[in-house]
């Protein structure tokens, strides 16, 4: 046990975290170069090109140390997006020590803090480390002294490295061997092993990836979930090591997978503890807490043959990701479809654009909302994430949303004009402070609604990019709340109905109606969009007919070429929506959920 | 009904800068050409055994850099090679450059009774934005030389909408050839193509065309105009002065009638099979010289492709489709299955259910490539 590292790698977005496992792997070559993909641990498309990690994994890393050692460093990846804030407590709860990474450019931003924080929570090792020093921009003295004034750490700690060039690399795995300690448990207690991750192998089921802190587990246990209490036999135990590598047993301070015949990772809780069924521990381990998705929104498949296969889709895609929730709903516009629960905006996005390209579904998907809390007259408690399923307004006694703490981390040059957002965005209780002269670290209390509409991006630019910005759920408070529906030439398009707030609610609805005027092509009649509240209609946009298209020839030696065209338009009508007979493209849907600023 | 024939002539004067028509200016090969298409009908005469023709249609390419001889001699072939009807109608595109009196005289004498002019303008700026090798003068004496020559089908082509054009400059054009009301008028809205002097010229941001709505004016109000000379709009270009002077060769291309298409880049279409030749005067010549069948490709017609075309071509029409035949053919009841979108179509004035059949108005000719795909 001496001799193992459990450590994570925490960073602020595109710091440079993934950049540097792939160093760290091909240096203790478990990867010969030629194998090497770039960023082996983000293993999908998405989380590549967007260079952020969605899910976990593990990965165990011979290690012969200048002293002589050889050390089994085993790297627990964590996803890099507030929406997966809990998943990253995870991880770090399975480690002994966290790199902490920080762009020499960018320096310390909100996420390196609340990081940062949750390392401190946990009691961890943490060891600074300057990345991307290679760059023009790079400014490693203002990261010492933000390191020394925002994050209260010994800037005499810090290593740099460049994980483009591979500068610094070996430094840092002496370093993970010289300070973090070894992990402590007692391989002869009762097992004890805490999921950090599990993910779907079509062969093989659900692998859960486990810290085993206490105990030892092999082959033919019988273990058992402590949270749903569910017994499994263990068919296979061992380490990652780019692939599994079986082994007979994993005990106390390692890190490991279990196969265990689970069909679905919704079998398996993140942050549960297993133990063993005939000799089971006292008690769970500390931090288990249910994933509870935030964002609501329904999915629709444009052409309704499709159902069928998005709702396996759905199935499949579930197999992999715990924390997203569906069930079926229906929309009098657009059909059938599902309601569908997300940890946040980031996951919303991340789930429609894997949906469209790895099962190549063409989808709609509605206005995301959050979770709406109603009093009604008789004294009955409704919770609402679904405008379609909005209470008769006669009936409401009284109308709740949740709100969250924001905290931000912008230059003070942006200070007016995040102020003046928050304010748009329905902020109160605002706190300020100064992390350094020119910094500050802003915090407000907001509708969560708001920041799930559109606050990010507008946050984004308004700070030019300088600005970070992280959140927590607080709790529901009183608002004044209302439908507004969009009808377009008279039909309810119930996919685009939004619970408002009612003073933002003719601003939103006319935002909405000039966003479907500019994605919605004109077509050979007159199209009316219309932004209502019960009958009221509050805001309107018209689209004119066009009312020329027809090529001048159509002679022999022109029919195939017009057929083959006509038949992509037929195509292309497909991938709309038919709302009476007005087709509404995809992209319409989109746009009513941007930002005015785009 | 009878199937058509068509010959395409791949010679030109000089290229046209709007035109993407095949065609090649090296006039020395136009006898080498010829014997190719004498060997081309071959191969055909089998196949088209059994089936009669009743029209001859020559276009190009100008057919009318042949000179009348040569013209004499590939009619003469043809009617050796195929079943002609006693009345088939021989039409020949001129351009009014290459033409006098005495080579129109000699065409009627061939047997030859309609005649399309390529006037395209009467206004000397547009036939030279145009790239025309005309001037307006030649142009009214084509007219003239047709009509002293005997032809009592003439047809002339215009082209409008180009960029600049102000609606009293068509007028102009539409006045000056319902001074000689010709049988049939083609008004064709100009459309760039990418491969053309001007489509270049576009892509480079010389001009603009006229916007959608101009280019609706435009559209209807030659609608209007001919209409009210007496002219019947009965395809989206096309008008006549009745229905029999309506071209019946073209009208084969909106419903399918059989056509043999004979020359480079010529198309065929017979029972659900399209096929067309290469787009290549030299492998043309290189392909017939081996006896082989010029034929770039050709493809088969599902029976959702044959629809699509039916409602493509037929709402282009005046007549529109008819909707029992359309039942009869591919077993679907439009009226039934789109009532919704039929009765906001007519609702905007577009549509109109008129003798059993689904007929585009005016303005509904003007989006015809949306109305097929209701």
């Amino acid at each position: 046990m001496d001799n193992i590292r459990n450590f994570s790698i925490i960073a602020h977005i595109d710091h440079g975290k993934s950049t540097l496992a792939d160093r760290l792997i091909q240096y203790t070559g478990v990867v010969t170069d030629r194998m090497f993909k770039d960023q082996i641990l983000d293993n999908m498309d998405i989380e590549r090109e967007r260079g952020i990690t969605i899910k976990s994994q593990a990965i165990s890393l011979p290690y012969k140390a200048k002293n002589g050692k050889s050390y089994t460093l085993n790297l627990i990846d964590t996803p890099g997006h507030v929406d997966f804030s809990y998943e990253v407590s995870r991880s770090l709860a399975s480690c002994e020590g966290v790199l902490l990474v920080i762009d020499a450019a960018q320096g310390v931003q909100a996420q390196t803090l609340a990081n940062l924080y949750m390392a401190m929570e946990h009691d961890l090792t943490v060891i600074p480390v300057i990345n991307k020093i290679d760059l023009p921009s790079a400014d490693v003295d203002r990261v010492l002294e933000q390191m020394a004034s925002e994050l209260d750490i010994d800037p005499d700690e810090h290593l740099k490295c460049s994980a483009k060039e591979g500068i610094g690399i070996e430094e840092i795995l002496e370093a993970i061997c010289e300070r973090i300690p070894p992990p402590k448990g007692d391989s002869d207690s009762p097992l004890a092993a805490l999921i950090f991750d599990a993910h779907y192998d079509a062969f093989r089921g659900t692998i859960i990836n486990c810290r085993v802190f206490d105990g030892k587990l092999k082959n033919g246990d019988i273990i058992r979930f402590m949270f749903n209490k569910a017994t499994y036999k263990v068919e296979e135990v061992g380490h990652f090591r780019i692939t599994r590598e079986k082994r007979d047993a994993i005990s106390a301070g390692e890190v490991g997978y279990i196969i265990a015949g689970l069909k679905t990772v919704s079998d398996v809780h993140i942050g549960d503890t297993i133990t063993l069924d005939n000799r089971p521990c006292a008690k769970p381990l500390p931090g288990f807490k249910e994933v509870k998705p935030v964002v609501f929104a329904s999915i629709y498949p444009i052409a309704s043959d499709d159902y069928e296969d998005l709702a396996t889709s759905l199935e499949k895609f579930k197999l992999n990701d715990a924390s997203f929730v569906y069930e079926k709903d229906s929309s009098a516009a657009l059909g059938q479809g599902f309601r569908c629960g997300f940890l946040g905006l980031l996951h919303l996005d991340i789930v429609q654009e894997r949906l469209e390209r790895e099962y190549d579904l063409s989808i709609i998907l509605s206005v995301p909302s959050v979770c709406y809390r109603f009093t009604l007259k008789d004294k009955s408690i409704v919770d609402i994430d679904n405008p379609t399923h909005y209470p008769d307004p006669s009936s409401i006694d009284k109308s709740e949303e949740p709100y969250i703490r924001a905290s931000m981390m912008l230059p003070e040059r942006y200070l007016g004009a995040v102020m003046k957002l928050c304010m748009d965005k329905r902020g109160v209780n605002s706190n300020m402070h100064y992390l350094s002269p020119g910094r500050v670290e802003l915090t407000y209390e907001m509708p969560l609604a708001e920041v799930i509409y559109d606050f990010y991006d507008r946050f984004k630019s308004v700070t030019q990019g300088y600005g970070s910005f992280d959140y927590d759920l607080i709790d529901y408070r009183e608002s004044n709340l209302a439908l507004m529906d969009i009808l377009v030439n008279g039909i309810k398009v119930d996919a685009l109905s939004q619970i408002v707030h009612r003073e933002r609610a003719r601003a939103r609805a006319l935002l909405a109606c000039d966003r479907l005027k500019e994605e919605i092509p004109r077509q050979m009649f007159k199209i009316a969009i219309q932004g209502a509240i019960g009958g009221e209609i509050i805001a309107r946009s018209t689209i004119t007919p066009f009312r020329k298209d027809v090529i001048a020839k159509c002679y022999g030696g022109d029919i195939t070429r017009k057929r083959k065209l006509l038949e992509k338009q037929k195509k292309g009508k497909k991938r709309m929506k038919m709302i009476g007979n007005v087709s509404i493209p995809q992209s319409a849907f989109l746009a009513v959920l941007k930002s005015d600023t785009d | 009904m009878p199937a058509g024939l068509y010959i395409h002539i791949p010679f030109c004067q000089k290229k046209c800068g709007y035109c993407n028509f095949y065609s090649v200016t090296s006039l020395a090969l136009i006898r080498e050409f010829i014997t190719a298409l004498y060997k081309e009908m071959e191969l055909y005469r089998r196949t088209f055994d059994s089936v009669p023709f009743d029209t001859i249609y020559l276009g190009g390419g100008s057919p009318s850099v042949l000179s009348a001889k040569q013209i004499q001699e590939i009619l003469n072939h043809v009617r050796n090679t195929f079943d002609f009807a006693a009345d088939s109608e021989i039409t020949i595109e001129i351009n009014p450059g290459d033409i006098d009196l005495l080579y129109l005289q000699d065409l009627r004498g061939l047997g030859i009774n309609r005649i399309n002019i390529g006037v395209q303008s009467f206004n000397e700026n547009i036939l030279k934005f145009l790239v025309r090798r005309h001037s307006r003068q030649a142009a009214l004496d084509a007219v003239a030389a047709a009509k002293r020559a005997g032809f009592d089908n003439i047809g002339i082509d215009l082209i409008y909408g180009i960029p600049g054009q102000a609606m009293t400059v068509w007028m102009e054009t539409l006045n000056a050839v319902l001074s000689f009301m010709p049988e049939h008028l083609s008004c064709y809205q100009l459309t760039i193509e990418p491969d053309t002097p001007l489509g270049k010229k576009s892509a480079e941001g010389e001009f603009v065309l006229p916007d959608n709505d101009m280019q609706y004016d435009f559209f209807m109000k030659t609608s209007e105009i001919l209409e009210a000379a007496g002219y019947v709009h009965y395809e989206v270009s096309n008008f006549a002065k009745d229905m029999d002077r309506a071209s019946r060769h073209n009208q084969k291309y909106w419903d399918h009638t059989p056509y043999l298409g004979l020359g480079p880049a010529a198309h065929s279409f017979q029972d659900n099979q399209r096929w067309w030749n290469h787009q290549s005067l030299e492998r043309y010549l290189e392909n017939l010289k081996v006896g082989t069948p010029p034929v770039e490709d050709s493809e088969t017609l599902t029976n959702e492709q044959l629809q699509l075309e039916t409602l493509l071509l037929g709402l282009r029409t005046k007549k529109g489709i008819n909707l029992e035949r359309y039942k009869e053919r591919f077993g679907r009841d439009l009226l039934k299955e789109k009532s919704n979108v039929i009765a906001d179509l007519d609702k905007a004035g577009l549509i109109k259910i008129e003798n059993g059949c689904l007929r585009p108005t005016p303005a509904g000719l003007a989006v015809a490539d949306s109305l097929s795909l209701i």
